[in-house]
Order: structure tokens, then C-alpha cells, then sequence
């Protein structure tokens, strides 16, 4: 073996260590950097070419944090590897632009999805991959490993104990990735307290705190405003209660956050309720704290829910429901991305949302030709989740309808997620919701991206719902079956049209397809009238009082 | 906006008119269309007015009404349509209603106003 090496097995420690030690002039009492001290700790503690993690979501965001990230002297610090959940605040993409950082790894970008393309066309910024949430975390305990975190909360006290309370989300798995691989972690918070009304995060795994100029940013993505809701959706809405919800006695669930599933959610109460369902489904969620599904927790339909996220204005309706919520002991929501991903993969029976485009072979995707927005964590909830092994009926009886099950697994019996897309077939402007090709393929060309961004493959998506019907497409014995199943929803799109008669009369009489009729649904009481909810107020009323909906929402 | 007015006329194979004598869904001006239906002797056939702002979906409006001709084997009717910019689905799901609110009979409909 001969020649001896002397190996070093706590560099990271050590390299940690000196930085800290730069900037110690900088702390005031305990862990407390003053605001105005933010950019000069950033430039101490951050080396060229670190892996960044810049928390914020589709919800909180650790704005402040990246503000002064922009304001480094990119003479100091370059190079950065930024890996992160969102890419959703202007300052996020600045700091590509100053050429403060150079690589991107991330999951999400709602406003910023367009100047993102221009960046990676224009080779302003490297982009590693588009993941799904548990899919990046995952990667923080592997190859992503932050060297430093740039965290947010509501409060700490001066040792360091964070209090993120209601908006938890994702900072326990960041924070656990980076300290406990020697890295840095740096918190901004709306307030520096004496005592924190319960530690989320403990002290000694965050070495700074900040009490930022102004609160933390958070959007309130989840709310939905049944003043907007079709009668189209009310339709789509019953279509699903009655054919899938009642058909499959489904009792675990993500639904999507657009106004289909709000329909749906304001339907449990009144149609629901009429259909005998109460108890046979509905009973365990996971998903935001959706004002719209007020009326139907309050009506008793709902055993649990398990929340990513907070949702601005539902903080004390949650509290005074803690049968229904995860409540601390200080008696906040405690929410947490992680956990919810990873029970939306699996523990739900089903997942059910909108899409922008579905193919002729029923691959989704909401990516359009010019913006590079992710999927955050649909694809997770979205998917069958091949290393489940519990069942329940309603995933038993997916698996036996499966049309290419003995092709897969021979006559092993096996159950099936319920992946469901509500689809208009024609979206405002009357672009056509069903395509050739989707605008994904021209985005993987426009932007140079390894593979067309598809939120859900085809062999994942058992249900298409449109004002036409739904098609029960994993029914199908092959592809062809698949695609006529498809077409015979997809109404009046270049794609509907090519619907053979007779084809769809047969898919009919197979139950692959159903429409209004087929399930016997009247199609006069598709209106409005039957939500349980038909503005914000009536909310409010239902909540007694409890839910205090955000200025922009409130229109009495 | 210039409106447009489109004029349409189907047979379908086996024609059966409408129970009621008019029925009327939905509001133009705060909606987005509204059906008048009318029962009227056209020998079977089946005529629709359509008034809209949208250019270029002739051809939708007319697969959209063929349809609802046919499943419903619709005859001797006449058909207003006002469209204030409304998608295919909505015109397909609006005259869906309509129809099956003709078709109920007159005393049942009294009882539920």
C-alpha cells in the first residue's frame, strides 16, 4: 500500500469556520446582524462559485435576502450556483444579471418564466435543470448541498430560534441540508423578539439573524374568487363528483389551485351533499388552506388536511379548526413543503388540476413557446407513485380498470393513482386546449432545454375532463384506444373535430367515454345557483366570521 | 364592435319538435349569450340566426349546431342566437340547456317557478 496520505476529513468545517470568523466584528448581541451590516455579511461569508439556496416559494419570500445578494460586489462574490425553489422576485434574476451568480438549479417561476428564456438564450445564465419540489430537495441532501441559505420567517429571538409559524414551507428542509453539511444559514425576519411564540427551527442550526426593513413578501396564490366561476365549471365541476369522486368513492386528494377545483369544492356542500357522498369521499386532503373548501369543512365533510403552505387571511379560521389543520402548540398552522409533497405523492388517491395544453396523446403541460415556468410540485402529485405498496379502494379499482395492467405486471394485481386534468377545449381567445404538438416542444428549441418541460406524461393521466365529457383514457387497451378516447372530448378543437362517429359510440358503450347524459347528469342545473359560496362574503359568512380575506379580495 | 349575422339551416333524419312553444336562456349583456328557441313550421327543418362580434368561426358555429340538430333530432324550430363573444363550449353547453329546458313539459316548469 506504501505511501501514506494524510488526509483532512473536516475542511468544510474548518473552511466554515474561518468565515464566520470575518465576520464577526459584524454581530451586535447573540446571532443579530443589524439590516444596514446585510450586504457586508453576504460578502463575508459567501465565497465565488458557492452553491446559494435563496429561500421563497410560490408564496413567502426571503426578499430582503435577495435584495442585497444584487448589492455584493460582484468583484467579491461570483460565480454562484443559485439552487431554489422560485424564481419569482425581479432581484432573482438580477443577480444573473449583475454576474453576481452564473448557474441556476430550480423548480418554479410564475411572473419572471419569460425573462428567465431571454436569460438562458442569451447565455446570461447556465441553467442546471427544472425539477419538481421533492425532486430539488432531494438533491439538497445529494449533489446540491447549499453552502449557504438565505432563509425567511415571521420572528427569532437574538440565539437564533426561528418562528415561521403559519408560512413554515420550506424552510426546515433547507436549513437541515445546509447546517448539517458545515453550511451557513442566514435568516431575515419581520421582528427580533425577546421569547418566539414556538421554535420551528432551533437557534444553534442558524448562525445570523435579521430584522428586515420591511415584512417578508408572500402572495395569496390559493384564494379564488367564486364571483369568477362558470357555469362551464360548475358543469366540469359535476361531471367530476358525480363520474369520478362518486364513482371511485375517492378519499384522499391534492386538488389543483385553479377555479375547476374550486368549483368542485363549493359543490361538495350543495350537489355533493344531494349525490349521498358526504363520508364517501373528501375526507383527507392535501393542499393550502383554500377558502373555498370552507363550506364544505364546515358542513363536515372533511377529516384532515395537511398544508405546503399558509394562505393570507385564513390564519385565525385555522386556528379555531385544529380537528381539520396541523396547529401548533402556540396554536398557528404549521405548515411544511416537504411533508406535503411527500403525502401528495404518496399518500392521495388521486390529483386533480388544469392544465394549458394537452397532446393528441394526452401529455400536458401548462409551458408556452417563450416562458420557462416549471411545475413546482405538480408532476409529484400528479404521478403514480410506483413505490407505493398500501391500498385503498379507490386506487384498487384504477388498477383494475388499467387497460394494459397484464401487459405490465401479468395478472399481478396492482393499484392505480387517479390523475385527473379539467380541461376547457377552448381557453380564453379560443386557443384550442387540445394539440398536435405542444408549446413545450417549440420552448425546448427556443430555449436549448435537454427535454420538452412536460407537467404530465401521458402514462400518469387516467381522467380528461372537458364540457364534452370525460374520457376514462387509462381504460385504453393501447395507444390508438388512448388517442380516440381523447378526441372524442376534445369538442371543437382541429383535433376533436377528427373524431370518427361510430369510433366514439363504441368508447361510449365501453365506458371509456361519458358524457353529461351518460352520467345522467341534468344539464340544466349547471349554473352558478348551486355553489355553496358565490362570492368572497359569503366566505366570510360561512367562516362566522373567522376568515379575513386580503384588501384585494374584499369588494362589499 | 361590428356584429356579424350568420345564417344557418339543418334537417336532421328523423325530426321531432319542441315540447314548449319558446324558451329563452341566458343574457347577452352581462352574459355571454343567450338561446331563443321557437317552435314554427319549417317542414322539419331547423333555422338559426346567428348575431356575433367573433370572425372566423363560421365553421365552428355551424359543427356546433349540426350536432345539437342531430342528437336531438331537432325539427321545426327556429333559432336566435346573440353572442357576446362566447367560446364553442359555452354556445354547445348554452343550447344544451336551452333544449332541455324546451323539452320539459309546460305544467312541470310552472311548478318549479
Amino acid at each position: 500500500m506504501g505511501t501514506e496520505i494524510t488526509k483532512v476529513w473536516d475542511s468544510l468545517k474548518r473552511d466554515t469556520q474561518e468565515r464566520l470568523n470575518k465576520v464577526k466584528h459584524l454581530v451586535k448581541e447573540g446571532k443579530v446582524v443589524a439590516a444596514e451590516d446585510t450586504v457586508a455579511l453576504l460578502e463575508g461569508v459567501i465565497k465565488p462559485g458557492d452553491k446559494v439556496n435563496l429561500e421563497g416559494n410560490n408564496q413567502k419570500q426571503a426578499d430582503f435576502l435577495a435584495e442585497c445578494l444584487c448589492k455584493v460586489d460582484s468583484n467579491k462574490v461570483h460565480d454562484l450556483h443559485m439552487v431554489q425553489s422560485v424564481l419569482a422576485l425581479k432581484s432573482h434574476l438580477d443577480v444573473f444579471e449583475k454576474g453576481i451568480a452564473k448557474k441556476l438549479d430550480y423548480s418554479f417561476s410564475g411572473p419572471q418564466a419569460g425573462r428567465l428564456a431571454e436569460f438562458v438564450r442569451d447565455g446570461k445564465l447556465e441553467l442546471g435543470a427544472i425539477h419538481t419540489y421533492l425532486e430539488l430537495f432531494g438533491r439538497y441532501y445529494a449533489d446540491l448541498i447549499p453552502r449557504v441559505a438565505l432563509v425567511v420567517g415571521f420572528e427569532a429571538d437574538k440565539e437564533g430560534n426561528l418562528y415561521t409559524g403559519f408560512n413554515t414551507e420550506d424552510t426546515p428542509v433547507i436549513v437541515e441540508a445546509t447546517k448539517f453539511k458545515q453550511g451557513i444559514v442566514i435568516a431575515q425576519v419581520n421582528k427580533i423578539v425577546d421569547k418566539v411564540p414556538r421554535v420551528d427551527i432551533p437557534g444553534d442550526w442558524v448562525d445570523f439573524v435579521i430584522e428586515s426593513p420591511k415584512p417578508f413578501y408572500i402572495e395569496p396564490l390559493f384564494t379564488r374568487d367564486p364571483a369568477l366561476i362558470t357555469d362551464t365549471q360548475v358543469l366540469m365541476a359535476m361531471m367530476a363528483i358525480k363520474g369520478i369522486y362518486g364513482e371511485y368513492e375517492v378519499q384522499s386528494m391534492n386538488h389543483g389551485i385553479g377555479f375547476f377545483t374550486a368549483a368542485i369544492e363549493l359543490l361538495l356542500p350543495t350537489y355533493g351533499e344531494e349525490l349521498g357522498l358526504k363520508g364517501k369521499t373528501c375526507s383527507y386532503f392535501c393542499l393550502n388552506p383554500h377558502p373555498t373548501l370552507i363550506p364544505a369543512i364546515e358542513k363536515g365533510w372533511v377529516k384532515s388536511i395537511h398544508c405546503f403552505g399558509g394562505e393570507l387571511g385564513m390564519e385565525e379560521y385555522v386556528k379555531a379548526r385544529s380537528d381539520i389543520f396541523f396547529v401548533g402548540p402556540d396554536g398557528s398552522l404549521r405548515s411544511n413543503r416537504a411533508y406535503c409533497q411527500a403525502a401528495g405523492h404518496y399518500a392521495m388517491d388521486m390529483f386533480i388540476g388544469g392544465t394549458l395544453q394537452i397532446d393528441k396523446y394526452g401529455n400536458s403541460s401548462t409551458a408556452t413557446a417563450n416562458r420557462i415556468a416549471g411545475f413546482g410540485g405538480a408532476p409529484n402529485m400528479g404521478c403514480d407513485a410506483k413505490g407505493r405498496r398500501h391500498s385503498s379502494e379507490a386506487w384498487l379499482k384504477c388498477g383494475e380498470e388499467y387497460g394494459i395492467q397484464g401487459d405490465l405486471v401479468g395478472k399481478m394485481p396492482r393499484g392505480k393513482k387517479l390523475v385527473v386534468q379539467m380541461q376547457e377545449t377552448f381557453k380564453e381567445k379560443l386557443e384550442p386546449a387540445f394539440v398536435e404538438e405542444l408549446d413545450a416542444e417549440q420552448l425546448q428549441k427556443n430555449a436549448g432545454l435537454d427535454l420538452p418541460p412536460v407537467m404530465i406524461y401521458s402514462d400518469d393521466l387516467t381522467h380528461i375532463i372537458t364540457e364534452e365529457g370525460i374520457a376514462y383514457i387509462h381504460k385504453c387497451a393501447d395507444m390508438k384506444e388512448k388517442m380516440a378516447a381523447i378526441r372524442a372530448v376534445a369538442g371543437y378543437t382541429k383535433i376533436g373535430l377528427q373524431a370518427d362517429e361510430q369510433e366514439t359510440k363504441v368508447l361510449r358503450q365501453k365506458g371509456i367515454v361519458k358524457t353529461p347524459a351518460d352520467l345522467e347528469i341534468d344539464i340544466t342545473r349547471a349554473n352558478r345557483s348551486l355553489l355553496a359560496a358565490k362570492n368572497i362574503k359569503e366566505l366570510v359568512e360561512w367562516s362566522g366570521g373567522l376568515y379575513s380575506p386580503p384588501a384585494k379580495f374584499r369588494n362589499w | 364592435m361590428a356584429l356579424k349575422e350568420l345564417n344557418f339551416e339543418f334537417k336532421a333524419a328523423t325530426p321531432k319538435t319542441i315540447k314548449k312553444e319558446w324558451a329563452h336562456l341566458g343574457v347577452v349583456g352581462s352574459g355571454d349569450m343567450e338561446v331563443l328557441l321557437e317552435k314554427r313550421r319549417l317542414n322539419g327543418a331547423v333555422k338559426v340566426k346567428v348575431v356575433t362580434p367573433v370572425t372566423g368561426f363560421e365553421k365552428v358555429w355551424e359543427l356546433v349546431l349540426a350536432k345539437v340538430v342531430k342528437d336531438n333530432n331537432l325539427g321545426d324550430v327556429y333559432m336566435e342566437i346573440n353572442d357576446n363573444n362566447a367560446t364553442p363550449i359555452v354556445a354547445s353547453m348554452r343550447l344544451r340547456q336551452a333544449l332541455a329546458e324546451a323539452s320539459k313539459p309546460e305544467r312541470e316548469v310552472e311548478e318549479n317557478a
